[in-house]
């Protein structure tokens, strides 16, 4: 299933030559926290993550992923509590199943399924999240700027 | 317009060492709302939040932006300072430059655009943010404290003397925990029965404690003030009102099985207390090596029981309580040394553990507290100690430091040296931590006054020779390989987390480490809090700590809790969900997503073309509803939103953070 090339070919990126933005959308409780672990040890990381705050992974309607994707974001990074361990005790399960449709429904939309990840850092994971924002962000830079997008939704 | 202030905090160097807070000022200045901004040293100090109310007054402000550290760390602080300069608390957004973006960020080229994307962020939702205001709930006057450890017997007893109800739970059929094993206790030497068993019989004496021993914790449901917990009574077998705990049946039971509380160095019936010194002394029958249990036939102690107290049909039985805090104190497990094969624990009957040691040394042990070899019970005439077997050992163990071994293997070498005076005592460790009140002093009188010898180095290998122990370590001051022939060695295990502390935490909903250590709110500033809220910590469930600091850790955390019990209402958060009628359908897919039972559908009556209608719509209970916002996803009509996050607020974000890059000025869809 190849997805890009027929709806990108007339499309320009939306900055050539800029760092790729990606936007995360974090949990308040494990997440959000995570990376203020990862703040608090000095972790070094690349500067191309935007956090947004949610108070659950549950909270993050695909409604918000699609807009990033479609207001320019290079890509888009969700992050919550591990399996088990949510705040709300059942939040990140939803959380799972909407993402893995909504990675299936990216593609069919043409966007670089790639551009999406969906993670599980706690609040003491501050070395994990800074390897996630460091291989997402490589990642990001190796698939290149975004296409544009006219509108999606 | 709303009329949108910016306090760009430079946190001393911690914001100003790595983003440039002069320029992103300049930038924020032009964005659309903005009418004021400040920069500040600090701006959570007193003059900083003074000059952000006077600001708030002067330029009627009525949405405040502070750029500073992570909400989770003062949120509450400025909340409050911008409900004292007259506004709505919850017209105020963080900004945080500070751990998502200064403190990694360490080029100030990149930092500082990235400074400004979050606070531009922050602006845009602070332009859509709402008043809200908080509800008040009653609070239940009671708490609950899971484990009667020094840890729970301590925060139990301080929350009781303060007037208020206790639940105090225990797992094992007595309170006491690992403290109740140990001899003596670093640096004083006092005895550890001493200090603990009357502040045991405290706990179970006192007119607000309600002890359940051998009892555990099966659910949590609730939050804070208003817990609903359920609890199981495991059955004893035995009738704790008749009983009266003479020990009859312990004496004439004829099974003998090894002890858990000697841990393994001695034995214990089938019919059993603990310990001699054990609250509530009432025993119970151990069901798996009980004869009855396991062949229908024996009853010996029925029989010799006077009080009539034994109930073999006895079931477990469940408990619902109220309460409105929870006590954290489950304590720790010790690291299964078998997993360093070369140290021979487990083959050479002389490696045993500092907890075994400390059964041995104990004037109530198996022994008698005299220190006897297990292969032959001869006094050894020389004991190694080894530390940290298992703690700072990241190819085996834990990567952490377990603070304790280091004192109480110093303490064992002199307690040894004491018994044994011709003995020689060897501790071999990588260094020796002393951080604590008269610790130091302790360590010196150890190596000057009692002649324990200290090798620095930690040991690759015991091996057996003609009945003795060959510890091979490198001793790293001397720099050359060393062989130490001993009778008996002792691995100080690093403490680790409960083997269900993962469970436990599941249960009641906090948050855990990679170990399995609960995990504090702040390390520094909310230690003995949780992230949910009315759930504290207290002693080594949250990590590795001696006697004193689990003691201070426990009562500061009574001190929470009788801080929360003191009032009879509580404000709530008003960040919950809520409903548009005028959108939403009534179909109720948000009913079965919410993990509160927080949605239920109400009818109401609308006038349609000039006739009244009835129809169904979701209500969400403010009182139940957490505000995760799961439910918001869940509506297909759009009906459903969260307030303090609402999907016009995030939408909102989204759009700021990356409308720069094609549309720099930029309208609200």
């Amino acid at each position: 299933m190849t997805v890009n090339e027929p709806v990108m070919a007339e499309s320009e990126p939306v900055a050539v030559g800029r760092e790729p933005l990606i936007v995360g959308f974090l949990c308040n409780w494990c997440s959000y926290a995570g990376a203020d672990s990862a703040g608090t040890g000095r972790m070094v990381q690349p500067t191309n993550v935007r956090i947004i705050r949610v108070p659950c992974s549950g909270r993050v309607n695909p409604r918000f992923i699609l807009r990033a994707f479609q207001r320019g974001a290079d890509g888009v990074l969700v992050s919550g509590c591990h399996p088990n361990d949510c705040h709300y005790s059942t939040g990140n399960f939803f959380a799972r199943r909407r993402l893995m449709v909504l990675k299936r429904y990216l593609e069919y939309l043409g966007i670089d399924p790639a551009r999406f990840e969906a993670h599980w850092v706690s609040a003491s994971e501050g070395q994990k999240w800074a390897e996630v924002v460091r291989s997402m962000s490589e990642r990001v830079k190796a698939l290149g700027p975004a296409p544009k997008f006219g509108s999606l939704v | 317009m709303k009329r949108v202030g910016v306090f760009l905090c430079w946190c001393g160097s911690n914001i100003a060492g790595t983003v440039d807070v002069g320029k992103v000022a300049e930038q924020v200045r032009r964005l659309p709302g903005v009418v004021y901004v400040e920069e500040n040293k600090y701006t959570c100090s007193e003059p900083g939040q003074a000059s952000l109310i006077k600001a708030v007054k002067e330029r009627k402000l009525d949405r405040v932006v502070v750029a500073s550290c992570s909400p989770r760390l003062h949120e509450p602080t400025f909340r409050r300072t911008v409900e004292a300069a007259g506004l709505n608390p919850y017209f105020f957004e963080m900004a945080n430059v500070r751990e998502h973006c200064s403190w990694v960020h360490p080029d100030k080229e990149t930092a500082t655009p990235k400074a400004f994307d979050i606070v531009r962020k922050a602006v845009a939702k602070a332009l859509r943010l709402e008043a809200l205001s908080r509800g008040s709930i009653a609070i239940e006057k009671k708490a609950l404290v899971v484990g009667g450890g020094i840890a729970g017997i301590q925060a139990a007893l301080d929350i009781a003397d303060a007037g208020h109800k206790v639940i105090l739970l225990e797992r094992e059929p007595t309170i006491g925990g690992r403290m109740a094993q140990l001899d003596k206790t670093f640096p004083t030497l006092d005895c550890s029965s001493c200090i603990l068993t009357p502040k045991m019989v405290d706990a179970a004496k006192h007119p607000n404690i309600t002890l359940y021993s051998y009892s555990e914790l099966e659910k949590v449901e609730g939050y804070i003030g208003n817990f609903t917990v359920t609890i199981r009574k495991k059955a004893r077998g035995v009738d704790e009102i008749l009983c009266t705990g003479c020990g009859m049946c312990q004496t004439k039971c004829p099974i003998k099985v090894s002890s858990e509380f000697d841990e393994g160095m001695g034995q214990r019936k089938a019919i059993y207390s603990p310990f001699p010194q054990a609250v509530p002394n009432k025993p119970v029958i151990d069901r798996v090596n009980c004869t009855f249990y396991k062949t229908g036939k024996c009853k010996i102690c029925e029989k010799f029981c006077e009080a009539k107290a034994i109930r073999f049909d006895q079931e477990d039985t469940i408990l619902e309580e109220k309460v409105g805090a929870i006590v954290m104190a489950t304590g720790f497990d010790l690291f299964d040394v078998t997993r360093y094969g070369e140290y021979g624990y487990g083959l050479y009957p002389n490696v045993i553990t500092s907890m075994q040691l400390e059964r041995l040394i104990n004037a109530s042990g198996p022994t008698e507290g005299k220190i006897k070899k297990p292969s032959d019970h001869e006094i050894p005439k020389s004991v190694a100690f080894i530390l940290c077997v298992g703690s700072r050992d990241e190819q085996k163990g834990t990567t952490y430091c377990s603070r304790a071994c280091c004192m109480y293997s110093i303490k064992h070498a002199m307690q040894y040296r004491d018994k044994v005076k011709d003995g020689r005592a060897y501790v071999f460790y990588m260094d020796i931590r002393t951080p604590g009140k008269s610790y130091e002093e302790f360590y010196k009188r150890a190596a000057v006054d009692y002649g324990v010898e200290f090798i620095r180095g930690r040991p690759s290998k015991i091996y057996g020779r003609g009945g003795k122990l060959i510890v091979k370590a490198e001793d790293t001051l001397l720099g050359r390989p060393i062989e130490v022939e001993v009778e008996m060695v002792v691995l100080a295990p690093a403490m680790v987390s409960r083997h269900d502390a993962a469970k436990m935490a599941q249960t009641l909903s906090v948050s855990y480490d990679g170990y399995g250590f609960l995990t504090e709110a702040h390390p520094k500033l909310r230690p003995v809090e949780t992230n949910t809220a009315g759930i504290f910590l207290a002693g080594a469930c949250q990590g590795p700590k001696d006697i004193p600091d689990t003691v201070a850790q426990a009562s500061a955390a009574g001190a929470k809790v009788i801080g929360l019990l003191s009032h009879d209402t509580m404000a709530t958060e008003p960040m919950i969900a809520r409903v548009n009628e005028a959108l939403c359908s009534g179909c109720l897919w948000c009913k079965p997503i919410c993990p509160y039972k927080a949605i239920d559908g109400k009818t109401i009556q609308e006038k349609i073309a000039g006739k009244l209608v009835s129809r169904q719509v979701a209500a969400v209970n403010s009182g139940l509803c957490h505000g995760c916002g799961a439910c918001t996803v869940a509506c297909r009509d759009g009906a459903m939103n969260l307030a303090g996050f609402t999907n016009d607020q995030m939408l909102a974000e989204v759009d700021e953070l990356l409308g720069w890059y094609d549309r720099p000025a930029r309208s609200a869809d």
